[in-house]
């Protein structure tokens, strides 16, 4: 044990409800860097999927096809109505059910989609929907004319909107996209309830199995998502300020 | 690019009793007229008289009701019309420049043809560095638009146009945005275009300019064609009450 861990060690010795296992336990630290790994892949995939649904999303919604605005309506309203975690426990218990499986060794029946996989498809669809919305709207503050112009150059619908409504649209969006992506790290715990061993899952483990250790795993908790959320936050404000065009908005 | 059953000899473009209605308003009611290769036409005439429609139906930013506007022998008035064809050999620069904010001006330029005809990205640069030079804007070429004068972004909105090798331009009130003192530098580039003998089909109401460039003049009123001539007859000639209306209150 070196000192470090001999302190926290003293610490809970002294102090029983400051036990803070997982900094001299090797076990425990484990499960807390398991668990912060994969709530770190939860986020970053459910933030990129959730940002290609956005994007696609509003492009479906400007469509010339009636049905395939309904369609992108009805799923908006599906899972922008209805809490993230009936989505969660919707998708692994019903879904999963019928999802087929495969027998890696003849006797095991494995489902092809993962507790993990059914959390990030749930997330991704959950803050896909909130971002089509928010392109949406990014997307209507584009000038008709500005859209025009690319079209007067022979533009097509596919062109303009990659080359001169997205990148405008973007800039718009950027502080309401960080508003939804804050939120769907943070929702990211709810995976919690299919069991997915994410960082809140472990945490609440390591306090059944060490009920001391309840302050402590609170507080790293507190802590690692402040520090997650944080870290997001600047890279999404360094990057608004990275497309800032000069002598354009504010 | 063109039709093969077309030739120079046949107007470049060819409008025939084009109308147009927005719901129950009709603000195009028989427009009839030809541009020939290398002519420089305006079309003035009073707010709401459907100039800027007109123009934009060559195009087919809007669509005509019934009649025919053809364009190097391209029907417009055509629900299989190969867009991309059309304006490929069409040119326009809108009242409000409408240049890509988030490009540089060099940008703006080099946008289309790199994306829509996909040629080279250095051959397009180069190009782009002599239209800017063309309509002399050296040393902008890195500006955004919104650094950019109105005069200026127009000057850019033209050389993005020209970057695509248009065979005829349209110019929907070009100058009708600027503050005064940047309206010349505008007007002088579209001066030096037609006198390069590019067709030139312009909605203005810049009178002096229309005179001094154009080869043929209309005077639209109300969706019609009221009177139309050279400008060495028409300001003078005038024979319509409306027209001569017209003439009293903006010359």
């Amino acid at each position: 044990m070196n000192s470090f861990q001999q302190y926290f060690y003293d610490l809970a010795q002294t102090h029983p409800k400051w036990n803070f296992i997982y900094f001299y336990d090797p076990t425990q630290t484990d499960r807390v860097i398991e668990g912060f790994w994969m709530t770190l892949e939860l986020s970053i995939i459910c933030v990129i999927l959730s940002v290609i649904i956005g994007i696609v999303g509003a492009w479906v919604q400007g469509a010339h096809s009636k049905t395939l605005r309904l369609f992108m309506q009805g799923y908006i309203q599906f899972f922008r109505n209805t809490p993230p975690l009936i989505q969660l426990m919707f998708f692994y218990f019903a879904l999963g059910q019928f999802t087929p499986t495969y027998s890696p060794d003849g006797w095991l029946e494995v489902p092809i989609i993962s507790n993990v996989g059914w959390a990030i498809i749930s997330l991704s669809f959950f803050a896909g929907a909130f971002n089509v919305e928010i392109f949406r709207a990014g997307i209507e503050a584009v000038p008709e004319s500005t859209q025009e112009a690319a079209e007067a150059l022979g533009m097509n619908r596919l062109q303009i909107y990659i080359y001169i409504v997205l990148p405008l649209a973007f800039r718009v969006t950027l502080p309401a996209l960080n508003n939804n992506l804050v939120n769907l790290v943070k929702t990211t715990t709810q995976a919690l309830a299919i069991a997915v061993p994410e960082l809140l899952y472990q945490m609440i483990s390591i306090y059944n199995d060490y009920s001391t250790a309840q302050n402590a795993c609170m507080l790293f908790l507190f802590f690692a998502y402040f520090l997650l959320v944080g870290v997001l936050v600047l890279g999404m404000s360094r990057w608004e300020r990275k497309l800032r065009i000069p002598g354009y908005g504010t | 690019m063109s039709n093969s059953d077309w030739t120079p000899e046949q107007p470049l473009v060819s409008i025939r009793d084009v109308h147009k209605s927005f719901g129950e308003l009709e603000v195009l009611k028989g427009v009839t007229l030809d541009v020939r290769q290398g002519e420089v036409i305006c079309i003035i005439g009073p707010s709401g008289s459907g100039k800027s429609t007109l123009i934009r139906c060559i195009n087919a930013l809007n669509t005509i009701d019934s009649g025919s506007i053809k364009v190097e022998g391209i029907e417009v008035n055509n629900p299989e019309l190969d867009k991309l064809k059309l304006r490929k050999n069409v040119g326009m620069v809108f009242q409000q420049y409408n240049l890509f904010p988030h490009k540089t001006a060099l940008e703006n330029v080099m946008m289309a043809p790199i994306k829509v005809l996909k040629q080279a990205p250095d051959e397009v640069e180069e190009r782009a560095r002599k239209l800017i030079k063309r309509v002399n804007l050296v040393g902008k070429e890195n500006s955004y638009p919104g650094e950019l004068s109105g005069g200026q972004q127009q000057r850019v909105a033209i050389a993005r146009s020209l970057a695509m090798n248009p065979d005829v331009m349209l110019f929907d009130e070009v100058t009708a945005a600027l503050d005064p003192e940047t309206v010349n530098e505008v007007l002088l580039a579209i001066k030096d275009l037609a006198q390069d003998g590019m067709t030139c089909i312009l909605v203005t109401h810049e009178m002096g300019f229309a005179r001094e460039v154009a080869d043929h003049i209309y005077f639209t009123d109300r969706g019609v064609i009221v009177e139309h001539g050279p400008p060495s007859t028409f300001f003078t000639e005038a024979k319509d009450p409306r027209t001569q209306e017209f003439l009293s209150q903006i010359l």
